[in-house]
């Protein structure tokens, strides 16, 4: 066991945190959280500087330490989030190169890579949430194009996205995962309609998306028509690997900020809540080691991601919960107070334990693919 | 490519090679046994683990030990935690090379920890003061206590310096051993006993049980072993609480997963219950560390 880096490890932290040094100061200020093509310019816009400067890929090339590096400095440092690159990036992008054609590949990938298009994702639908395999819009072949309709729900960015990873029942007598095919649909064919969906946090993080008879060139389909399920499998591993690496940099620093706060209200002196600030120090600091140890597991695997992404999954998503609620026990009165630091997260953190999988659903895969339990009900 | 943050071929070697002798040295009978005889410490089996290693694991080789470091140490106490082996053993590890014999497993050390002492009848060494003190029925039938008056201050094993805790760090290992070991034994009842024509895992009220064990269990481990790579004492108190909780509550659900079963003197859960009680409370117990970590957040 060893929690030290190589010297190219080191090397590459020092060179990053020096750029970041560098660029950070000369960044206009972020968007309103509610101008959404705002909002795209300001992620394209870092995804570019990125690009430029070497780090665009490092989500897929670089190795799952390096990953994590990258992912730690720049949230140390305060720079900008993934954002509206997020599915890009972290799920289409991967998907496309893994399962593309050469010529998918060459059309998709650059834009994503140089911050020049945004996807979004259309995998929920209003009838299959936890139940994906249940989805129901249909896909029918009409000469070289599939005309999709239905409707899908949860989409974020979808106001401001070019293309949505799409997930579409091709064969409806086919068993249930047997029928589901990956497509690629441009946002601005006829047919598509967004309506945003308001959160209970009041923002409207989320979108309808409405699909009506619109034209998908079969050409925009990754991998084989019925195959889409083992495509999608793709796609959902990455997202259990190092996507919250970032977050539970943030959560240590509000960690700490809580305490500060506390010590400034008074609300220090109450044992009971200090202790439970301490109990939450050695939940993040083991949820920063576990994300370690699956770092370095994925790294033993060849980069494959493996199940501790839900064992992680389940202990962070509570954690986060765990740690604005107490956040609301230093603010006391000020924990009602919209325009005070924590309260939206507080609301935001409802749904750690329901989006990308429930609580329940990571269980029952901590259950049955790890401890091999038998599947029921 | 270094190493990472996962077990080395010879840590896997360490840790199975300490398996085989438990199981061994101290299997379910001998277990059993020495429920059957509360207060006798096996002395053959105490020289025996010195003869394993056990306490002189981080001793120079000079004199006569592995030296190796805490992180072998650590996988060495958890593997005695898992197969509930009975004796003062942090107390005599941490004497090797201090108190003649503790290394070899000659001599038995036990040491006052606050108002209580393990096995002190059974000790041939004891640090500490146990002046005043009186046994009391012990909970555990594996761990026999005595009890200072209240008030005693007599300090913690590992002292109030700025030493290493150690002996905190490797009581999270039993911890984490037994955090491990109710795990297994949840999900093998779960995947074998049978209700409503099926095993009682394929219920999801059963399986969300098992499932937070191992989450528990996994986080403990990752913030155990990171700890006794560090030393670092804000890592040891992280280790400790999170060790004590997948250890205790753990304990707790297996027993409930076993049902009736579960409440008996015949089935193990219950001695693996009673030991991690009384790990959680050596050193007084979790709010020290609570209050050294909630420190160290305004630091």
């Amino acid at each position: 066991m060893d929690l030290s880096h190589t010297p190219e490890e080191d090397e590459f932290r020092a060179r990053l945190r020096e750029w970041l040094a560098k660029v950070l100061p000369t960044l206009p200020a972020g968007p309103p959280p509610a101008d959404w093509p705002a909002r795209r310019a300001y992620d394209l816009g870092w995804q570019r500087m990125l690009y430029d400067a070497g780090y665009a890929d490092v989500h897929w090339d670089a190795s799952p330490t390096t990953r994590l590096i990258f992912l730690e400095e720049t949230e140390k440092a305060g720079a900008p989030y993934v954002g509206a690159n997020f599915v890009g990036l972290l799920h289409a992008g991967p998907t496309i190169a893994a399962e593309g054609t050469p010529e998918q590949r060459a059309r998709w990938l650059p834009p994503i890579l140089r911050g020049e298009e945004v996807w979004c994702q259309g995998f929920s639908e209003p009838d299959a949430g936890s139940d994906l395999a249940a989805l129901r819009t249909r896909a029918w072949r009409d000469g070289d194009d599939y005309v999709v309709t239905g409707s899908k729900i949860w989409t974020s960015h979808a106001e401001v996205a070019d293309w949505c990873e799409l997930l579409v029942r091709t064969d409806p007598g086919a068993p249930r995962h047997g029928g589901i095919t990956w497509l690629a649909m441009p946002m601005d064919a006829p047919g598509v309609s967004v309506r945003p969906l308001r959160t209970l946090a009041g923002s409207a993080e989320f979108a309808e998306v409405f699909l009506d008879e619109v034209r998908v060139p079969v050409a925009h389909r990754v991998g084989a028509e019925n195959d889409g399920w083992r495509v999608t499998m793709v796609t959902l591993s990455f997202e259990r690997g190092t996507a919250f690496v970032g977050e539970v940099v943030a959560c240590r620093r509000v960690l700490r900020e809580l305490a500060r706060t506390a010590r400034e209200n008074g609300r220090w002196d109450d044992p009971v809540l200090r202790r439970r600030l301490g109990r939450l120090e050695a939940e993040f600091r083991a949820l920063w080691r576990l994300t370690q140890w699956n770092v370095s597991e994925a790294e033993a695997n060849g980069g494959v991601p493996g199940a501790g992404g839900s064992v992680f999954k389940l202990r962070y998503s509570h954690a986060r919960q765990e740690l604005y609620d107490t956040a609301a026990d230093v603010l006391g009165p000020d924990g009602l107070d919209l325009d005070r630091p924590w309260v939206l997260d507080r609301l935001s953190s409802l749904s750690y334990t329901i989006a990308a999988g429930t609580s329940q659903i990571q269980r029952n895969i901590v259950a049955e693919r790890i401890l091999g339990l038998p599947k029921g009900r | 490519m270094s190493v990472r943050f996962q077990l080395s071929d010879d840590q896997r070697a360490l840790r199975s090679g300490v398996r085989e002798v438990l199981d061994r040295r101290f299997g379910r009978e001998a277990l059993r046994a020495a429920v059957d005889a509360p207060g006798r410490l096996d002395r053959e089996l105490w020289r025996a683990l010195g003869d394993a290693g056990l306490f002189a694991l981080r001793l120079p080789e000079a004199e006569g030990g592995a030296g190796l470091g805490l992180p072998e140490a650590v996988l060495a106490f958890e593997e005695a935690g898992r197969a509930l082996l009975p004796g003062p053993l942090v107390a005599t590890h941490l004497a090797a090379g201090t108190v003649p014999g503790a290394s070899t497993g000659e001599t038995v050390v036990t040491a006052v920890d606050g108002e209580l002492v393990e096995w002190l009848d059974a000790a041939d060494v004891v640090r500490g003061d146990a002046t005043g003190s009186a046994p009391i029925r012990s909970l555990d039938p594996l761990t026999p206590l005595h009890r200072l008056p209240a008030g005693t201050d007599s300090g913690a094993p590992d002292g109030n310096g700025t030493q290493i805790p150690v002996a905190t760090l490797l009581t999270a290992a039993e911890q984490l051993g037994t955090a491990a070991r109710v795990t297994e034994l949840a999900v093998q009842h779960a995947r074998t006993r049978e209700q409503f024509g099926r095993p009682i895992g394929a219920f999801q009220a059963v399986k969300h049980l098992c499932a937070d064990l191992l989450t528990r269990t996994e986080t403990a481990r990752v913030a155990v072993y990171a700890a006794a790579l560090t030393a670092d004492p804000a890592d040891i108190a992280a280790a400790r609480l999170l060790a004590d909780e997948a250890a205790v509550r753990g304990a707790r659900d297996c027993l409930q997963v076993h049902g009736g079963m579960g409440f008996t003197w015949e089935a193990d859960v219950h001695l693996h219950l009673k030991r991690a009680w009384v790990r959680a409370q050596r050193g007084g117990g979790n709010t020290e560390s609570e209050e050294l970590l909630a420190a160290h957040l305004v630091t």
